[in-house]
């Protein structure tokens, strides 16, 4: 606990005014930072003499639909050196093109290609952004909020073509999600409807 | 004059035996030489990570038996971990030890499947037949723990669903004595074996520092001479005070690969010793009913136990809101879950660290320059299994 307090003030010490937020929660440390210092930041991470951060684990994207910066990527980074993790944080909107950090770790390839794929994050000089783990031909990002889980499209064996085709999925049932909320705590549907009546009033 | 050569394009799977699953490997080979490999994964991608979304924590659990197959529980450690670490709440000192026993039972698994299948593809048969059946035996163990062979969903958030048979661990120990013999007779066909070694040594060879630039993690990376093991280094449950060693390689090749999952599976079997020795009494799983299910004996006396399974099995528990990284020490290396949680009964977002994804990136680097006969004997040491890989 008391190394991970230290890197948290080494690492703002150091990179002040690039880093926009940092905590340790759960006895995890996160930085937040500016997604145009990316590179800089991870860099400095990786080759600076006191943090060896020297792995890359993994790319975590997340999306939120809501927020105005809709996308959120997370490189979770590993020193063996000091045995600490790091979590770089990075928020940016829909379009945004993000630099690719390939260059300083070779194993990003792949791990920004999964975020390419079920996302549709773009990276800039990246040397072979394709889809990784989708058909061929897929078209969507599958991990975004707003596609559905049972997908658009499903194969079968066509006896009559004597090959697989592909049909617009159909579902017997349609895939129901049920509202858990307790009923104390009021349930969805009540909620909506005293939000309007709230927001119906103000206006 | 110069001859003209023209580069050849081969695929390699995707149903390949040797490709251990569903890989399509497009290699461009100069005659034997392979000039480039390219891994198109993906073929059982199933979308765990977003299934996940839809499910409550509970739920969630068991796509965690079907990612890497071949040592299920493991891989639901890692989930059960970080659910933990949100709750915030303490396991029973019990259930750590059932979890590491059975944690190490699926290393032992994992690494007889990956040794035995190493050398069924560089031409030994025998080695797997006789493995199968101790991973037969160990697969009972399973079943006689949580009533399934493979898809266990045994670790709960909490503890583990059930307390173990009487009998099971004295089985358990009757198979940790007699198993080193069997390791014995499997290192006698491989490891002075003259064809194996032409095999394996100095093939697919990774310095210190490229295993760390492509993040290898668990046997690829102490193969290479970095003494890493999350067992001991951020040590979880009760590995702190088991004493176990870390076998490290020296050349980074695939022999020195082989050869430390041979000692790896020694070292289970001492762990799993100890903790028989060691096993204390006493609950299983969290006493607290908010989260792990009342005993069945209870439900039928008790109408606040009776509350607590219903609310437990139709809307879950639910987790504080935060995020959390976790990772264990699977037998391929670290898995890991990064875990994100916006205060409801369902995960918000879920990422899933597996570690055969860095492995097999690694591939075209690996192979290039080798010959096309080195392809099934560096893709059997990276020790893929394409459930964790294509998630």
């Amino acid at each position: 606990m008391k190394s991970l307090i230290d890197k948290e003030k080494l690492i703002n010490s150091e990179l002040a005014t690039k880093i926009q937020n940092s905590f340790i929660k759960n006895n995890e440390l996160t930085i937040e930072i500016n997604e145009n210092d990316l590179i800089e930041v991870i860099q400095f991470l990786k080759s600076n003499e006191k943090c060896k951060f020297r792995q890359l684990i993994d790319i975590a994207g997340v999306d939120y639909p809501d927020s105005e910066k809709r996308f959120q990527l997370v490189y979770l980074l590993l020193s063996h050196q000091n045995n600490i993790r790091i979590k770089v944080s990075i928020q940016f909107q829909l379009n945004q093109i993000i630099n690719s950090i390939t260059k300083i770790f070779p194993s990003a390839n792949w791990m920004e290609r999964e975020v390419f794929d079920m996302y549709g994050i773009k990276f800039k000089n990246h040397p072979d952004l394709r889809r990784i783990l989708t058909d061929y031909g897929f078209k969507g990002h599958p991990l975004r909020k707003d596609f559905p889980l049972t997908g658009f499209n499903e194969v079968r064996y066509s006896e009559k073509e004597k090959k697989v085709i592909y049909e617009p999925v159909k579902l017997e049932q349609n895939y129901r999600n049920f509202d858990f909320e307790s009923p104390w705590e009021g349930t969805n549907y009540l909620k909506e409807i005293k939000n309007l009546e709230k927001h119906d009033k103000k206006n | 004059m110069t001859k003209k050569t023209k580069s050849l394009n081969l695929n390699f799977g995707p149903q390949h035996p040797a490709a251990h699953g569903v890989l399509r490997l497009i290699l461009e080979l100069d005659g034997e030489v392979v000039e480039k490999a390219d891994p198109h994964i993906g073929l059982l991608h199933r979308g765990t990570e977003k299934l996940i979304e839809q499910k409550t924590y509970t739920q969630a659990l068991p796509y965690f038996d079907r990612l890497d197959y071949v040592a299920p529980m493991n891989q639901e450690h890692a989930f059960a971990l970080a659910a933990e670490k949100l709750l915030d709440i303490e396991v029973p000192i019990r259930a750590k030890y059932i979890r590491v026993i059975f944690c190490e039972i699926g290393r032992i698994l994992s690494h007889i499947l990956n040794v035995t299948t190493q050398a069924l593809d560089v031409g030994a048969l025998t080695p797997s037949l006789w493995g199968f059946e101790e991973r037969e035996t160990l697969m009972t163990f399973y079943e006689r723990a949580s009533g399934s062979r493979l898809h266990a969903n045994y670790f709960r958030t909490g503890g583990v669903h059930q307390d173990i048979p009487l009998k099971l661990i004295d089985d358990i120990e009757k198979f940790c004595k007699s198993f080193p013999k069997i390791i014995d007779d499997l290192e006698g066909l491989l490891t002075d074996n003259r064809i194996f070694k032409q095999r394996n040594v100095e093939i697919g060879i990774v310095t210190k520092q490229e295993a760390l630039d492509h993040s290898f993690s668990g046997v690829m990376l102490r193969g290479s001479g970095v003494p890493w093991d999350l067992r001991r280094s951020q040590p979880y449950e009760i590995y702190k005070d088991l004493d176990f060693k870390i076998p490290v390689g020296k050349n980074g090749d695939c022999y020195d690969r082989y050869l430390c999952r041979i000692e790896e599976m020694r070292e289970s079997v001492k762990i799993i010793l100890q903790c028989i020795e060691k096993l204390p009494k006493g609950p299983v799983k969290s006493i607290d009913g908010k989260i792990s299910p009342p005993n069945r004996d209870d439900l039928k006396q008790s109408m606040e136990a009776l509350i607590h399974h219903f609310k437990l099995f139709t809307e879950g528990y639910r987790v504080p809101k935060g995020d959390v990284y976790t990772a264990v020490e699977a037998p391929k290396g670290e898995f890991g879950v990064y875990l994100i949680s916006d205060g409801t009964n369902k995960p918000y977002r879920c990422k899933i660290r597996a570690p055969g994804f860095s492995h097999l990136q690694a591939m075209d680097y690996l192979i290039r320059g080798h010959m096309l006969a080195d392809v099934p004997a560096v893709l059997g040491s990276l020790d893929i299994v394409f459930g964790e890989v294509d998630r």
